[in-house]
């Protein structure tokens, strides 16, 4: 109407409008239709997945005592931002019983972002940890003075008995390895680190439960988010039966203090683990919440190694022992029976000297009894021999093979791989190959390893294979493998040994005539059937290791037990009493013969062993 | 000619703009109430908080606006110098009566309330400039003319800029150059300022990147190409003769093209060639306009020059001029540094709550983000964000849409005055509006640097609501009485 020489210039300006109001369209497209990335930053922005924690299984014996629970603990924590003035620092430290000095260097670690790297003053730090309940009661009922207070809880695992400690194992925080290899944890949870909580950890955690949370930008929760339609309870973990029988393995440890050494006790027909002893060991509760790494370390540089299992990790020539698995094996193979009889000249024999003193020659069951070196080496070289050496030593090394393919049946020289057992070593039976190496491949003959023959040498057992043998025995052909886990049946994992049955009776005669008459005859008990076999393994670091096997009833065998005692010399004395009286104990309920557990059980062979 | 009765002025009134006024307040409003709802909040009523209050001020507007209907429309005419006069007392004694909020010096507290005087600036300045250039005697016909007016501009620009230090409110009065513009104000005015603005850019965001061929930054060959095209366009649009420029552009192809053969052998450096380039076309240039005495062309080769020097000066400028986080935040916004915890933190914050709202939004008080005060400043500066978040695509197409329809009818009111003096004062009201809208959502997008100005009627603040108040209701009183001026 005005102004008509730039009239066009309204189209100008409307342009402009409308071009800019376009290209914000075009960005608004591009940010809210195509760009997908800002969905999730937001979410992580303002949602927080705060973490339920399951409470972890529980752990109990064969007859359901608990062994294994949980404990609450405390943590407190604080929003640095909601101390305002006013706070009455002197009254918070009378509530937890801490002195100025030590509240204010925690503050000061508290905001060390060196030591303390997520710092925030408007989250909740971690003031105190690991606090018993009688340590927060007071401040729990003064807690509204405290703005910015909070008391949190969690649990730990705290433990019945002092006993089974390498058994149950620990639970500790998780490392960057196993947040890697299993996208369940997260830094700060925990997880069972070794033992049975490690191998049945997947079933004992339970699982994780969430609940999502708001959270504004400095940190602070503003309830749940959606009304908490995605949130999820935390599932507690499964408790777990074990097979031990807490009252046997309580025993087994009392007998074994003072010494290094281990015990295993098995229930022949199903190979349910009994107890399963390692000493030196620690109380469980010591590797429990803020000490557990001071703990640890203190474990880790005794120089008794408590932290081994040795009844799953260490390995013994089984000595004398052994010499029932021989039997077995030189007469499934042919090479005696039980009427060969063969001399024996006390001290005296050569190559292999007897030790005891009886009468010659000797058959299978008294040889035995008696523990006789020269028959089990007489038999072991006629096995051996049986087809002579042949060209190049073909037919003698074949032999040897054919003997530790039969002697491995027994589980020697390997680990039982379908166990729930997580620290085992294999043993050793030596291989052809291994002989072949250092004599070459004609240069070993019978009379070079005939050490084999009574159970030392290169010949190594863990104490779990030693009861694993005497449970083979008892059963007169079968094992099953040695487990933990009482709900878990492991009859499908029957292991079958290539030996006819008839071949166990003489051997098992054997056996219960050392308990009558033979090595182990101090401490037979009139009413119980016991079959033992002692042993003597040399070391040559120092005293030999004492050795027993056994199991009993003959009859019926409901228990079968290996005990070794380190350096303790003759496994008659050491070994056979505590594994007799462990035998009473399962069988009969109590152990009657008092004296000789107080005398056993308090007898220090090793003055470095500690108890914790 | 009628009287101007109170009687009739209903008649007459816009009831279109007052109409997408309301929405946009109530809509604001309501966003407000998003924007600061925390979960244990009670009422949009509550006066506590932040939508309770801007609901007082809602009020305070539409009676100030009913007021400013009634008042005789002669009177923003008469008062118009006056007014200015005591604004720019008022913009001077400011610093001295202020409170120091964030480094500002703009806020005088009266009572309960703080008042932001610079908002009130804007609507008379405008009044002042319409005035003046709405004068019967008055002919924009040289730059001459444009003294008076931008000294209007830039005296409460600079005071405001200087002595409140706020930038960002200083900043609108640039709105002004599109009210000369439509006055008669050269378009090259306008030109020249976006080529300043793209030409910093380019310089800046593209000036350390190699080239792939050869030596030399993209930055620097693509200013001058830009240069080149410029130079080329305007000897074009001068020359005599049509086929000359033909031969023009192709010799600088030709150049190019074997600048780009001789680098398989020889690493050429192309900033070199680009800027030899430019140099003959404005010797060139120079002795076509001497030669077809076309002196408008010396300008051009003059502005050549200059641009030469001036991309030179960019790179001064943005190292040793610019304050430490003046500089932060440009190359943050050019993308040339990453930093979402610091000077980005807004706008990334902003980004992804804008970004996470989706097609529908997340529903009304639903925003997480906005709720949940990741976005700095949401109620006020980042309003945006809320409806971005909460109302999704649609809802933030609805508001810029809304916006769009609310300007153009501005402009719509504009073109149909009689008198030069409203008519003025309406493409200010525009300009104005127009402006806010670009800078505040262009810097909540992320396609602007963050300078704080409001989101007319969004933004939570009395001061500003009741300056965009005061600057539309005189708009629509002086409209309303378009019939009873003769020009």
């Amino acid at each position: 109407m005005i102004n008509d020489l730039f009239y066009k210039r309204r189209y100008v300006i409307s342009g402009i409008a409308v071009v800019v109001v376009l290209v914000y369209i075009i960005r608004l497209f591009y940010l809210q239709i195509i760009d997908q990335s800002t969905k999730d930053q937001a979410d992580n922005n303002a949602l927080v997945k705060q973490t339920i924690y399951p409470s972890r299984g529980l752990i109990y014996d064969r007859n359901g005592e608990l062994l294994v629970f949980n404990q609450p603990i405390y943590e407190v924590t604080m929003v640095m931002r909601d101390m305002k003035a006013g706070w009455d620092t002197a009254a918070f430290c009378r509530c937890l019983q801490i002195s100025q000095a030590e509240f204010d260097e925690r503050i000061a670690e508290i905001k060390d972002r060196r030591k303390n790297r997520g710092y925030s003053r408007w989250t909740p730090q971690v003031f105190m940890s690991q606090l018993k309940k009688e340590d927060i009661a007071t401040l729990q009922e003064e807690l509204f003075l405290f703005p910015g207070i909070q008391i949190q809880k969690r649990t730990l695992r705290d433990y019945t008995y002092n006993a089974a400690a390498h058994v149950l194992g620990s639970v500790g925080e998780v490392n960057q390895n196993d947040i890697d290899r299993d996208s369940y944890y997260a830094r700060g949870d925990y997880s069972g680190r070794d033992g049975l909580e490690r191998t049945y950890e997947k079933e004992l955690r339970g699982e994780k439960g969430v609940e999502v949370l708001m959270r504004d930008s400095r940190g602070r929760m503003q309830g749940s988010y959606q009304n908490g339609e995605l949130d999820r309870p935390a599932k507690a973990g499964t408790d777990l039966y074990t097979t031990l029988d807490i009252r046997l393995q309580l025993l087994a440890e009392e007998l074994l203090a003072g010494k290094i050494g281990s015990a295993v006790a098995i229930e022949p027909k199903t190979g349910e683990i009994l107890a399963l002893v390692s000493n030196p060991s620690w109380n469980p509760k010591v590797l429990v919440g803020k000490d557990r790494s001071k703990n640890y370390n203190i474990l880790l540089s005794d120089k008794t190694k408590p932290l081994m299992n040795r009844a799953t990790q260490a390995m013994y020539p089984p000595g004398s022992t052994f010499k029932t698995v021989q039997s077995l094996v030189c007469l499934e193979q042919g090479a005696i029976t039980p009427n060969t009889l063969y001399p024996c000249s006390g001290p005296a024999s050569t190559p292999i000297k007897c030790t005891h003193h009886h009468g010659s020659p000797v058959a299978l069951d008294r040889a035995i009894e008696q523990s006789c070196n020269p028959y089990f080496w007489c038999a072991f070289r006629d096995l051996l021999q049986m087809d002579g050496y042949g060209k190049d030593n073909e037919d003698f090394r074949h032999r040897y093979e054919l003997w530790r393919e039969a002697v491995m049946s027994f589980g020697l020289g390997q680990r039982f791989t379908d166990s729930d057992l997580n620290e085992q070593s294999a043993g050793s039976i030596p291989s052809t190959r291994l002989f072949d190496k250092f004599y070459g491949k004609t240069g070993w003959k019978a009379i070079t390893i005939r050490s084999l023959s009574i159970g030392q040498g290169e010949i190594l057992e863990t104490p779990l294979q030693l009861a694993n043998q005497a449970a083979t025995i008892a059963n007169e052909g079968y094992y099953i493998s040695p487990h933990l886990n009482k709900n878990d049946s492991m009859l499908t994992h029957r292991h079958e040994l290539k030996i006819q049955k008839k071949h166990f009776e003489v051997v098992k005669d054997g056996m219960h005539r050392v308990m009558v008459y033979g090595t182990g005859r101090h401490y037979a008990i009139d009413s119980l059937h016991m079959a033992g076999k002692t042993g003597t393994a040399q070391n040559p670091h120092g005293r030999d290791h004492a050795i027993f096997i056994g199991f009993a009833p003959v009859e019926d065998p409901k228990i079968a037990v290996a005990v070794v005692v380190e350096n303790a010399g003759f496994g008659a004395t050491w070994a056979c009493p505590v594994a007799t009286m462990m035998i009473e104990q399962y069988l009969t309920g109590e152990v009657k013969r008092k004296d000789l557990r107080k005398r056993i059980g308090e007898t220090v062979l090793n003055e470095s062993v500690k108890k914790w | 000619m009628r009287a101007s009765r109170s009687g009739n002025i209903w008649q007459h009134v816009d009831w279109t703009t007052i109409g997408l006024f309301l929405v946009l307040v109530l809509f604001g409003w309501l966003n407000i109430y998003g924007a600061s709802y925390t979960f244990d909040q009670t009422s949009i009523f509550d006066f506590s908080n932040r939508a309770g209050k801007q609901f007082a001020w809602i009020i305070g507007s539409v009676v100030m606006g009913i007021v400013l209907l009634l008042i005789d429309y002669k009177t923003y005419d008469v008062l118009a110098y006056i007014a200015y006069g005591a604004m720019l007392l008022l913009l001077l004694a400011t610093p001295f009566l202020a409170h120091d909020i964030k480094g500002s010096m703009s806020w005088i507290s009266l009572g309960p309330v703080s008042l932001q005087p610079a908002e009130f600036a804007k609507c008379i300045v405008a009044l002042a400039v319409a005035k003046y250039m709405g004068r019967y005697e008055y002919k924009l016909r040289s730059w001459r003319d444009l003294i008076v007016p931008f000294a209007l501009i830039g005296v409460p620009a600079l005071i405001i800029m200087v002595l409140q230090k706020e930038t960002g409110s200083a900043l609108v009065f640039a709105a002004f150059l599109l009210v000369f513009y439509r006055q008669g104000m050269s378009g090259y005015v306008l030109w020249t300022g976006v080529a300043a603005v793209a030409l910093f850019i380019i310089s800046i965001r593209w000036g350390e990147v190699a080239l792939p061929l050869g030596s030399g930054s993209v930055g620097m060959l693509t200013c001058m190409l830009l240069l080149t095209a410029v130079e080329i366009f305007f000897i074009c649009k001068e020359h005599q003769m049509r086929w000359q420029p033909l031969i023009l552009v192709g010799s600088v192809l030709a150049i190019y093209g074997i600048s780009l053969l001789v680098n398989i052998w020889v690493t050429v450096p192309f900033n070199w060639v680009s800027v030899g380039v430019v140099v003959a076309l404005m010797l060139y240039t120079i002795f076509v306009s001497l030669y077809w005495r076309k002196y408008m062309l010396l300008l051009v080769a003059a502005f050549s020059l200059f641009c030469i020097g001036y991309t030179q000066a960019c790179d001064f400028v943005f190292q040793k001029v610019l304050q430490p986080h003046q500089r932060i935040r440009i190359e943050v916004l050019l993308g040339m540094k990453e930093d979402p915890a610091g000077a980005g933190y807004n706008v990334n914050q902003a980004r992804i709550a804008i970004g996470s709202g989706r097609f529908f939004g997340k529903g009304y008080l639903n925003g997480t983000q906005t709720k949940l005060q990741f976005v700095p400043e949401q109620d006020t500066d980042f309003i945006f964000c809320t409806v971005g978040e909460e109302w999704g695509f649609v809802g933030s197409i609805g508001v810029l849409l809304v916006y769009l329809w609310f300007i153009l009818r501005l402009i719509e009111i504009a073109e149909r005055q009689r008198s030069l003096f409203t008519q003025i004062y309406a493409y200010a009201v525009a300009s104005i509006f127009l402006f806010h809208l670009t800078i505040n959502v262009g810097m909540v997008l992320g396609l602007l640097p963050v300078i704080g100005i409001p989101l007319p009627f969004f933004s939570y603040g009395g001061s500003s609501l009741w300056g965009f108040t005061l600057l539309l209701f005189i708009l629509l009183r002086l409209d309303a009485a378009r019939m009873e001026q003769l020009r």
